[in-house]
């Protein structure tokens, strides 16, 4: 019999994601880029509001994307189209991005060009509601997408996600006219769990809204990355 | 299922941890969680999971045991504690109002770890073993952040 022990750790359980965590983090400090952490459900529209962003922003910020997706590369292939570098991260049976898996991407995105020249870097996390919200890769933004045709219920059913939120996107309100859904209360939601994040009210389809996101995107720039936009300096 | 990729975090730190004891292994009986009611994460399938992972492994044998947190809340406008309820919208009861402050339920912690150090404690011999871990054993505290703070990137 020996004599037994204990220790006080006081660690958080995810210790070991939240250092590679970290570490990504010093990387998009040093490169003065903002990383944003995309998250929404499957079909929120993550990948529809990237191309609108991507396309409308291209000439004014240098942007690049890690693409989380569990097993195909379509998502990839669809933003590669606007004329961005899109880095697909394949995680498998994962069901989230997590810190190592967003670092295996900047390796590759690194064998391609110098993220110190990026402004933005997008990283779009898997479609799930609730385990990204516990994984950080690194972000300094999290931007959480909704759908209007998920129903209102969902912030106050997955309110992790939206709590951790500095942006919330409501996505497809060219839609709301065919639904039985008031905008209000699904922002009022919004804001039971979260009161301090913004919440836009976008469509990628109609464009509704992309201004006022681009606005809030570009403050964020402004505050994380304030060095001369990189797409400017080489022009 | 993330209460896997949770479990296979849980035992990257543990495995960081048993390197302070270096070259001995410590016999662990005990890890103690802190789970928050407002995480992501169901205790019973971090148990399960842990049961899988640690089979075989140098933590087989170790129970884990969750201390579950509630979530409590802090209105905004009277400073009173609450347990905010998701049927009413999270708000507090005493002013109607939406949840600005969480006071505690985010909680995802290793709290401590029991463990006997048998190689270490073997030449200690004769001594007759105390009964239980209170106040008279010689508590050897690790210390608490440094060692996985400055560990490598992963």
């Amino acid at each position: 019999m020996h004599m037994p022990l204990e220790d006080t750790l006081g660690l958080n359980l995810l210790a070991a994601n939240q250092h590679q965590a970290e570490h990504n983090r010093e990387h998009f400090d040093a490169w003065e880029l903002l990383c944003l952490n995309v998250m929404s459900s499957p079909g929120a529209g993550k990948t529809s509001l990237l191309e609108r962003s991507l396309a409308a922003l291209a000439g004014e910020y240098a942007m690049a994307v890690l693409e989380g997706d569990m097993t195909t590369q379509l998502d990839a292939e669809r933003l590669e189209a606007v004329g961005v570098p899109v880095v697909p991260i394949t995680t498998g049976r994962s069901c989230h991005l997590d810190a190592a898996m967003v670092s295996g991407g900047l390796k590759l995105l690194r064998q391609r060009l110098d993220p110190a020249g990026l402004d933005i870097l997008w990283v779009e996390n898997v479609g799930n509601l609730v385990c990204p919200a516990e994984f950080e890769v690194g972000e300094h933004r999290k931007v959480a997408l909704l759908s209007v045709t998920e129903g209102d219920d969902k912030p106050l059913k997955y309110p992790v996600m939206f709590r951790e939120a500095h942006c919330v996107l409501i996505t497809k309100t060219d839609l709301l006219p065919h639904l039985p859904v008031q905008l209000e209360r699904i922002e009022a939601h919004i804001r039971q769990v979260n009161p301090r994040c913004a919440v836009i009210p976008v469509s990628a389809t109609s464009g509704e809204g992309i201004e006022a996101w681009h606005q809030w995107l570009k403050a964020q720039v402004a505050a994380i990355a304030p060095a001369a936009p990189a797409a400017l300096v080489r022009a | 299922m993330h209460e896997v990729d949770m479990t296979k975090c849980l035992l990257l730190s543990m495995t960081e941890w048993r390197q302070l004891h270096a070259p001995h292994t410590p016999r662990v009986n005990r890890v103690h969680l802190q789970v928050g009611a407002f995480t992501c994460v169901e205790p019973a399938q971090l148990v399960t999971t842990w049961l899988v992972a640690v089979r075989g492994s140098w933590l087989e044998g170790a129970e884990l045991v969750i201390e579950a947190v509630p979530l409590v809340g802090r209105c905004v406008r009277c400073n009173a504690t609450y347990s905010p309820d998701p049927e009413q919208a999270y708000r507090s009861p005493c002013c109607d109002q939406s949840m600005e402050e969480i006071v505690s339920g985010r909680e995802l912690r290793i709290r401590s770890v029991d463990y006997v150090l048998p190689d270490a404690i073997s030449s200690a011999a004769g001594s007759p073993a105390p009964t239980s871990q209170a106040s008279a054993s010689p508590r050897e505290t690790a210390p608490s952040h440094a060692p996985f703070a400055t560990a490598p990137a992963l």
